[in-house]
């Protein structure tokens, strides 16, 4: 058996309560769906409202006469099932509003029941909600206009502030301008919760100004979005084999070797790849429509620093080997971070790789490091059921996100060279064999 | 062809057009101005300005004539006075030269740079302007259309001849011995009541069965009484049909067929937004009706272009159009603005005034506000008689719970001056206790807008 709370339904008026006329059942009735529960009265009309449940009447709140606001619990039901109460019947109990200031229940008609659960009858907030003041200020006319002069509607649009929500205290509840500074005050101070409301309203808008490393952030996005038609292409990666390799390697390096995250793979990778793709590793210069194809690797590590985005450059990636391009990453990322990053080894990228690690998600669509002409980004590592030879098996999964310039790579092109990347990371020994 | 590129563009110097360019360019934005015709749009050249020197010419002429025709105040003249109608067109170009002078002095001092030459978009934010001297591209971040309107034509009797439209009865040779005037909308009786006084024989045709149709009867009677007492021929429920020469032909209210002898007729059956021939199909913007859709920042469904007064909807006004170009010239430039004002009040220039500000009695009652109306009659305002202008009433309406002033009507010579002070307290959101509590200097005919709040608030002192 389930408790069922029967809130008073809107009846369509636009009103906040209605007043109760009539009750039509009493405590420990038993009630049919659509029976008629009681009647309530609204500015037009008087509204028979029916049971949406069969169950027996276990709480009636208010009486005849009394205001009942739309959406407080009037009727409590015992029902078959679960009912539709949250756990322990607290939170209906504690929104049964009217109830607090109610007089007892009517006397039960006939063999009373007593009610289950005779709970605390001062109910906290529901007792409040009556004495506690509107949440916004409430009008006259409910589509009118708040009242307020020429300066103080200006002023409050400067200060991002809705009117409607500002209690007026002038004639005819004008809204003068000490009332919006108190508005502003109070909303910025948290309103105590004795007060009732429980969400505070913010206002006001900070003005932060972009500038230094943030307006460059900002102008080198700009710049890549507007110029580069970006085309974005995601695919998944199985590196069940390539995790296992790499964590038995790490279990095995010496104490002086660094410790291999996924992305000195990747790089190598790239490094192997890239050979057969000079129009990925290439940066275009587009004013003089020229693309420069770059026989070397060097590989932009994006890395997030207190201040903003950096991308620190991983120079000869295709001529170091894992630990060294895993210890060059630690070390100009650890330069970047400390803002002690030379110049040069924040320029010069021919390819960048953006990841996020484990904050990795699903898909990225990453942006373009101008003027290269593609960027990799790994998403994040889950297990996942995978199907193999008819089974379901639990493999490591990773996907590839990368966006590349549609202007100087075609789909098939990056498709093809995101297949070989897989393939190599799929199957790590490639990694190793040079010339693959 | 010269390539300018500018962060905002305005076409139209009317009203809504230069005052955005001034208010644009005050914030230091570059701003370009096209404009066809002279600068000043409508208002300037061919409507407010033009209609109320010919209707203080025609007024200072009535009270000539009024001094010859019978003593009055003591006054006399021996004979009828003359008018030599060029030399008040003439008097008249002078105001609209120095105005329009003005309206170029203070585009120069904003740093606008004013293209004389007329505007064809070929996409939202570009155009090209046919200059004397050649073709400009003109491409602008930010685009303002301010483009305004014309008289709407009877297509059964084209403007042409001795068929005129507004502007050209701004600028007759001659007075027309015999005037009708199609339409008893504000611009038709403002002019038509001019013309009687200066001596043309008036009849007005209107279709509906009322002047002024827009206006309450009670602010209307005042102005169907000087019409009638200063014979002003009427055919109400009316249709005209054609022009003759020398007659227009109407329908009358009986449905038969009549004719109005006629010199020149007046067309002024209300006006249309500009819409066409400057490449407004090329825009990609949404339409309300004739207008151009904006919202309340008076912007239209293509990012970046603006547009404003005529072109955007009725009222059809000046000073919407300034308020709404001095807006957007904010917006561009940052801030956060709407065009939501109380009221966008009104004047008719007849004999005599009427004002509108805010809701009438009947507009407020249907929105559903229970109201009280009260009146001080201009007959109790010692100003005003000692005006000979004891002829109207102020009438203020406010909001019975709360005495909130929700409209003020005025009728009365000289009573369009008041026009201010009923804005400014509807604007202020003011009520009743308001204004009985202000000071109004004694004797001006704005005591009867304090006298009018008494007597809302069941105290009027002179009534």
């Amino acid at each position: 058996m389930g408790r069922y709370v029967f809130k008073l339904p809107d009846i369509g008026e636009g009103t906040a309560e209605a007043e109760l006329v009539a009750w039509h059942v009493a405590i420990g009735d038993s009630v049919e769906e659509d029976q008629p529960l009681f009647d309530v009265m609204t500015d037009k009309a008087t509204v028979e409202v029916t049971s949406p449940v069969t169950g027996t009447i276990i709480e009636l709140n208010g009486e005849p006469g009394q205001m009942a606001s739309i959406g407080s619990s009037i009727v409590v039901l015992e029902v078959e099932g679960a009912g539709n109460e949250r756990a322990n019947g607290k939170a209906a109990h504690a929104e049964a509003a009217p109830k607090a200031d109610a007089k007892p229940a009517p006397p039960p008609k006939a063999e009373p029941k007593p009610a289950p659960k005779p709970e605390p009858k001062a109910e906290p907030r529901g007792a409040a909600s009556s004495a506690r003041p509107p949440a916004f200020a409430t009008r006259a006319t409910p589509d009118a206009k708040p009242l307020a002069s020429p300066a103080v509607r200006q002023r409050a649009r400067d200060m991002g502030v809705e009117l409607q929500f500002v209690a007026g205290s002038g004639p005819a509840g004008r809204i003068e301008h000490a009332d919006l500074d108190a508005h502003v005050s109070q909303g910025r101070s948290a309103r105590g919760s004795s007060s009732g409301v429980r969400y505070a309203q913010r206002d006001g808008v900070e003005e932060i100004k972009v500038i230094g490393l943030r307006r460059k952030i900002a102008e080198k996005m700009q710049e890549a979005k507007r110029r580069i038609p970006h085309f974005a292409y995601v695919e998944e990666v199985d590196v069940t084999e390539l995790e296992a390799l790499r964590q038995q390697l790490n279990m095995q390096k010496r104490a002086d070797q660094p410790k291999l995250t996924l992305l000195p793979f990747i790089m190598r990778a790239l490094c192997e790849v890239l050979p057969d793709y000079p129009q990925i590793n290439a940066t275009f210069d587009d004013e003089a429509g020229v693309v420069h194809r770059h026989a070397a690797v060097h590989i932009g590590i994006a890395t997030q620093t207190a201040n903003g985005l950096i991308v620190p450059v991983v120079k000869h990636a295709e001529a170091r080997d894992l630990w060294d391009s895993a210890a060059e990453v630690a070390r100009v990322a650890q330069a970047t971070r400390e803002g002690k990053a030379a110049r040069d080894e924040l320029s010069g990228a021919t390819i960048t790789i953006t990841s996020l690690g484990p904050l990795g998600g699903v898909v990225t669509t990453p942006v373009i490091n101008h003027p290269e002409v593609a960027i990799i980004g790994p998403n994040k590592i889950v297990e996942r059921p995978v199907v193999r030879d008819g089974h379901i098996a639990v493999r490591k999964i990773m996907n590839l996100s990368s966006s590349f310039d549609h202007r100087v790579v075609d789909g098939y092109d990056a498709a093809e060279f995101i297949q070989r990347v897989k393939a190599m990371l799929e199957h790590p020994a490639i990694l190793f064999m040079g010339g693959a | 062809m010269s390539d300018i590129t500018c962060q905002v563009l305005v076409v139209g110097g009317g009203p809504g057009g230069y005052v955005a360019a001034i208010r644009a360019g005050q914030l230091g934005l570059d701003v370009v101005l096209v404009e066809g015709d002279r600068l000043g749009g409508t208002c300037l050249i061919r409507g407010c300005i033009p209609s109320k020197a010919l209707i203080h010419v025609a007024g200072e002429f009535a009270a000539m004539r009024a001094a010859a025709d019978g003593a009055r105040f003591g006054l006399q003249l021996k004979a009828q006075p003359d008018i030599d109608f060029k030399k008040t067109i003439a008097w008249k170009e002078g105001v609209v030269d120095k105005l329009n002078g003005g309206v170029a002095a203070l585009l120069k001092r904003a740093k606008v740079r004013v293209i004389s030459g007329w505007a064809t978009f070929t996409d939202a934010k570009s155009c090209i302007a046919k200059t004397k001297d050649g073709e400009e591209k003109i491409r602008a971040e930010h685009v303002i259309l301010a483009t305004g309107s014309l008289p709407v034509e009877l297509p059964f009797m084209p403007f042409g001849g001795d068929v005129i439209s507004s502007t050209e009865a701004l600028s007759l040779p001659a007075i027309p011995k015999r005037l009708a005037v199609v339409g008893a909308g504000y611009i038709g009786l403002e002019l038509g009541i001019a013309f009687r006084k200066l001596g043309s024989e008036v009849t007005i045709v209107e279709a509906e069965n009322r002047i002024l149709p827009l206006y309450d009867s009670e602010l209307v009677a005042p102005v169907k009484k000087w019409l009638d007492r200063h014979g002003v021929t009427l055919h109400l429920g009316a249709k005209a049909k054609s022009a003759r020469a020398g007659a227009l032909q109407i329908e009358g209210a009986d449905g038969k067929a009549a004719q109005v002898p006629a010199d020149k007729i007046l067309v002024t059956v209300g006006r249309r937004p500009n819409t066409e021939g400057w490449g407004l199909e090329t825009m990609g913007l949404d339409m309300a009706g004739r207008f151009v859709k904006v919202d309340d920042r008076c912007r239209t469904a293509m990012r970046g272009v603006y547009a404003v007064g005529d072109l955007v909807g009725e009222p059809m006004l000046e000073h919407k159009a300034a308020t709404q170009g001095e807006m957007v010239a904010e917006i561009i430039a940052g801030r956060d603005r709407r065009f939501d004002p109380v009221s966008i009040p009104a004047v008719c220039f007849t004999e005599p005034e009427i004002i509108t500000a805010g809701l009438s009695p009947d507009e407020a009652k249907a929105k559903g506000e229970e109201v009280i109306v009260a009146a001080f009659p201009l007959a109790a305002n010692g100003r005003a008689l000692s005006m000979d202008a004891g002829e109207g009433f102020v009438r203020i309406v406010a909001r019975k719970s709360d005495h909130l002033i929700l409209g003020v009507q005025a009728v009365g010579a000289h009573a369009s001056e008041l026009s201010g002070e009923f804005s400014l307290a509807l604007e202020m959101r003011a009520v009743l206790e308001d204004l009985a509590g202000t000071i109004h200097v004694h004797p001006t005919m704005s005591e009867a807008f304090h006298e009018a709040a008494l007597r809302a608030l069941g105290h009027a002192i002179h009534i």
